[in-house]
């Protein structure tokens, strides 16, 4: 079984595969929907993955199938968790979907934003908006506080500074992510540039 | 961490100082399970009797904010009991079976002389060198004596520095250290470390940790029996170290400990940083901060970095691997600029902002940043997946520091606190006129992308499938920003465009962002045989491929190798941070094959110290490197010279080459507050008094002179307190507090009291009880509980109180109007400006109303 899930992974990356945490998963009626007749991950696709949570780098997978996530377990063949993994790690599927306490249906969890917003000042609330507006706003704003805050030269030495921007954050992107972040603040003249790891 | 978390089950003995890790670290903390099945001791020394406690053989209490003094006296312990009675004995041959004294002489710099000026004060409580009026340091009293100095040879082994494209740079000079082999000489470092230490005895430790003698005793002597050679003992801490204003002197408190006892380098030992957000390892590496560049090289700044001359001067080492940093430099800087970097404009160095770094300039750090909201000089913030409005010290002062922004950029997967400053239960809306954006970020498993572990390991997550809705990756909304910025400086006119539009950023396949180009550029790449932009690239095998003129191009020396595989660059799983054999050949966990593990795929940092000074491990049956007689036999990648130009390298002492000395530090002139941990009170301190010298708090300690800070004195607020996690919950609360299960698990945040405490306030388990200083005032549920104990501190009774700090107002499922953050101090350590979170000042009382 391993040898077999591990062949998979090499070759693509994902594989088709049964799990091995379905007891497991469905022990609680607080996690998980009502057990169905069908074993729950038939035909679902599994995707490698790393848990959001602490530093441990604990592996998990991610079982899909049509397009919708069905189940996310500890990866039994990572060293570090053995398919182990903590209270927080193993409610990782609810960070998209919950169970509705009502109908046991599995629905998008209402917690998450999944929309673009503004709050304009002196407002209340929210308000929705379009990507294309945002990113045409913060480019905009972005310039503008650039523009009048930004340090060319100071005592005759080149200093390319835009004091006026600061960016937080980073231990919860990827690290391509991360680049990219550093990289355009960096390019903007944002010297204030922290992240958790300050803290 | 230097090791890494399956190496746990390697060590004699475990201790836990500022770590909760059962609790924190669950499923990696299993790995000590495994060490004390296999017979390990277990040590925890922590405020409250915690869940790793509850597993370990020896708990001794500690008085949050005074682990130097714990420290000190353990350094005291082993130069009594081990180095002194066994000196004489080593140096005449004879064999000494409790000290590894072959390696403190060869591998630390327990031997180096120091200046002659050297010298620390016990009554003012300040080393030599102090600056009173700019309360900062000099550090030319803490180097070493010189005994010979040598030149870099340009005509061999350092010909690249001169040759065609590398910026001209004078190189640096090795300044060998005199040294003195039976550490007799007074100005050596050991007896400077022997006579600094002898005041922290037993009994006045004991009075300021508020220990008891006999339990600090076993602690002592359970923990130095890891000096034996062929011992390892292992160090695990985490933010209960960090967070104070002496952070960084603890970590180099731990580091000394370490190296006194031999367990630095060897298969169960190590510092060992245990790190508490999923990329936090990544984006330290990556240089997310103020002073960084990415791979721990220096962002430019207006004094030692001020141009690409000086960067190369003042940066490059004199003798050991870092004499590689301008070639790391000079790729950094053409990835970062591309074809626009040459050596005639100092490849774009000019372009990057440089860091204001005269003693009157102002921070930019975390806290300070908050301050500069305050001043009107910060005026828009972007805010990725960090929520401070909860988390900063003194929020409520956050809050009211953002409150003055014009724009605010939140990327995140909910509306956290910080997203929804406007709405805290403290402000009025219509006054407050910033503009807000809210961006709905990807969860981890709607994008594909690297995270880095605590033990270094490159890791590969799959995407799954697609984000809900309208939500994206973070690489996409830098792109599209990014886009759009760029758009408008080239159709308008505007301050300096050129840094933003000499700014390589070709990160497509087919058109589309892609993060596995990025991966690329973190690799390194040879430029001629390579254009991203057509998807084309010829991946470096290793950053010792890197080149200094110009020809090659990596953004993250450290991580070359970990992507570099040719044959398939759009394949993670043909990469090495994507595989995926778990089996161990190693036999003691190192996985080499899982994975990628920065640098180079090295397990476990500094393993030439492994082994002693002819190459033998210290551990037979924990073999990691073998000098066998004609080349190194590698279980481990070698963290040292084993070969050069394919010829073996014999052992010698060099075993720490990343510093420039090539040994390690007992004593470190690169901190700015002492060049040895010295004890301090925390900011907030109950007593008046520091028993070890005339200096009440640290000397250097940064931003106390905040009107912000607003410090309180013990007769208000008697109570020490420090804030910790809990298992269900974490860190702001944002993820886990829209997971209904984890509400369920863990509904609310409490104090912790002692049933002493609780009596003397008339308080029982679950009533609301009011915790409040000078900064704030929060109002939490009570758990009277054992598990924290009044100790005795300087003759009297000191009462401790412990919070969790995972509420506040926003979100769904579970919110609390309490923000635990509005009581901590925004004072910072002057080494990493990181707060002190873990000791401060408060007083309690049962709330109004406050019955169960």
């Amino acid at each position: 079984m391993d040898l077999t899930r591990r062949g998979f992974f090499t070759a693509t990356g994902a594989a088709f595969a049964a799990s091995m945490a379905f007891e497991l998963s469905s022990q609680s009626s607080a996690l998980a929907v009502e057990p169905a007749s069908d074993w729950k991950l038939v035909n679902t696709e599994e995707r490698t993955n790393v848990c959001c949570y602490c530093a441990g780098g604990c592996g998990s997978l991610c079982s899909v199938r049509d397009g919708e996530l069905i189940n996310v377990e500890g990866d039994p063949d990572h060293p570090v968790n053995k398919g182990g993994l903590c209270p927080k790690g193993a409610s990782m599927f609810q960070l998209r979907n919950i169970v509705d306490p009502k109908t046991r249906e599995v629905m998008k969890n209402p917690g998450r934003v999944t929309k673009p917003m503004v709050r304009r000042p002196g407002a209340s609330e929210w308000e929705p908006i379009t990507w294309d507006d945002a990113v045409a706003e913060i480019a905009r704003k972005v310039k503008e506080t650039r523009d009048a805050t930004f340090v060319e030269t100071e005592d005759g030495l080149t200093v390319n500074w835009t004091p006026g921007i600061a960016s937080l954050g980073g231990s919860q992107q990827n690290s391509e992510e991360e680049y990219l972040i550093t990289k355009m603040m960096r390019s903007l003249g944002v010297v204030a540039i922290d992240n958790q790891a300050r803290v | 961490m230097t090791s890494h978390w399956c190496d746990f089950r390697n060590t004699d003995v475990i201790l836990h100082c500022g770590s909760n890790s059962v609790e924190n670290h669950p499923v990696g903390s299993k790995w000590l399970n495994k060490a004390h099945e296999l017979g390990a001791k277990w040590i925890v020394v922590d405020p409250r009797y915690t869940r790793t406690a509850e597993m370990a053989d020896i708990y001794c209490p500690i008085r949050s904010g005074t682990d130097i003094a714990f420290y000190g006296g353990m350094f005291n312990y082993i130069i009594e009991r081990l180095i002194e009675p066994n000196l004489a004995d080593y140096l005449a041959g004879k064999e000494v079976p409790d000290y590894n004294f072959e390696y403190l002489l060869n591998y630390t710099n327990a031997s180096y002389l120091l200046d002659p000026e050297y010298d620390f004060d016990v009554e003012s409580g300040l080393f030599s060198g102090f600056d009173e009026a700019t309360k900062s340091y000099s550090n030319n009293s803490w180097r070493y004596q010189t005994d010979s100095v040598e030149e870099w040879d340009t005509t061999g082994a350092y010909a690249w520095a001169v040759a065609d494209g590398v910026p001209e740079f004078t190189p640096p000079v090795v300044k060998h250290p005199k040294r003195d082999m039976t550490l007799a000489d007074p100005m050596c470092v050991y007896q400077q470390l022997k006579n600094h230490y002898t005041r922290y005895d037993l009994d006045t430790v004991c009075n300021i940790c508020g220990m008891d003698k006999e339990t600090l005793e076993l602690v002592y002597e359970t923990y130095s029996a890891t000096a034996a050679p062929g011992k390892a003992g292992m160090i695990l801490y985490a933010l209960g170290q960090t967070q104070h204003t002496y952070g960084a002197q603890n970590t180099r408190a731990m580091s000394v400990m370490q190296l006194l006892l031999g367990n630095v380098g060897v298969p169960g030992g190590g510092v060992n940083a245990l790190r508490g957000e999923p990329n936090v390892q990544g984006a330290t590496d990556m240089g997310m901060l103020v002073n960084e560049q990415p791979g721990y090289l220096k962002w430019a700044n207006t004094t030692d970095r001020s141009s690409l001359r000086k960067w190369l001067e003042s940066q490059t080492n004199s003798d050991g691997y870092y004499t590689n940093k301008p070639k790391f430099m000079i790729s950094a800087l053409k990835e970062w600029f591309g074809d626009a970097a040459t050596v005639d404009n100092d490849y774009g160095y000019d372009w990057w902002p440089k860091v204001p770094s005269k003693k009157t300039d102002p921070d930019y750090t975390h806290v300070s940043t908050f301050e500069l909201m305050s001043q009107d000089v910060i005026k828009g913030f972007f805010c990725w997946g960090m929520n401070p409005c909860h988390s900063a010290p003194n929020a409520s002062n956050v809050r009211r520091a953002m409150a003055n922004l014009d724009w605010l950029v939140v990327a995140d997967l909910v509306a956290t606190e910080s997203a929804t400053f406007w709405k805290a239960p403290d402000m009025n809306p219509a006054d407050i006129n910033t503009t807000v954006y809210f961006l709905p970020a990807a969860l981890i498993y709607e994008k594909p992308g690297i995270v880095v572990n605590s033990g270094r390991w490159l890791q590969y997550r799959y995407q799954s499938l697609e984000p809900w809705e309208e939500a994206k990756p973070d690489f996409e909304m830098c792109d599209l920003l990014w886009t759009e910025i760029c758009r408008l400086y080239e159709d308008e006119d505007g301050a300096n465009p050129d840094p933003i539009l000499n700014t390589k950023w070709d990160y497509y396949i087919d058109g589309k962002i892609d993060p596995r180009t990025v991966a690329w550029a973190l690799n390194g790449y040879r430029i001629s045989d390579s254009n991203l932009a057509e998807g084309k690239v010829d991946l470096l095998p290793s950053y010792s491929k890197l080149a200094a003129d110009g020809s090659t191009a990596c953004a993250m020396w450290i991580y070359s190798g970990f992507w570099n595989n040719n044959n398939a660059p759009l394949d993670p799983s043909a990469q090495p941070v994507g595989r995926r054999d778990n089996n161990d050949e190693s036999g003691l966990g190192l996985y080499s094959n899982w994975a990628f593990s920065w640098p180079a795929n090295r397990r476990i940092l500094y393993n030439r110290n492994s082994a002693d000074m002819n190459g033998k491990p210290w551990a037979a049956d924990k073999k990691l490197v073998e000098w066998t007689g004609e080349k190194w036999d590698l279980v481990d990648q070698a963290d040292f010279v084993a070969a050069n130009n394919g010829v073996p390298v014999p052992p010698d002492d060099k075993s720490f080459f990343m510093l420039w000395e090539q040994n390690a530090r007992l004593e470190s002139y690169g901190m700015v507050d002492g060049p040895l941990p010295e004890f301090y009170e925390p900011f907030e301190s109950p007593v008046g008094e520091n028993l070890l010298n005339g200096a009440l708090s640290s000397p250097c300690m940064s931003f106390a002179e905040y009107e912000s800070t607003k410090h309180g004195d013990a007769s208000d607020y008697p109570i020490v307190a420090t804030t910790y996690s809990v298992t269900e919950q974490w860190q702001g609360g944002g993820q886990t507090r829209m997971c209904p299960a984890l509400v369920e698990a863990m509904p609310a945040q409490f104090i912790e009291i002692s049933e002493e405490l609780a009596a003397e306030k008339g308080i029982e388990s679950g009533d609301k009880v009011r915790v409040f200083n000078n900064r704030g005032s929060v109002e939490v549920a009570a758990v009277v509980t054992k598990r924290v104990k009044p100790l005795q501190v300087h003759g009297g009774q000191q009462h401790l109180v412990g919070l969790t700090h995972h509420y506040s107002w926003a979100g769904v499922f579970g919110t609390e109007a309490a923000t635990v953050n509005d009581l901590t101090p925004n004072v910072v350590d002057p080494n990493s400006f990181t707060p002190e979170y873990k000791a401060f000042l408060v007083n309690i009382e049962k709330a109004t109303g406050g019955e169960r």
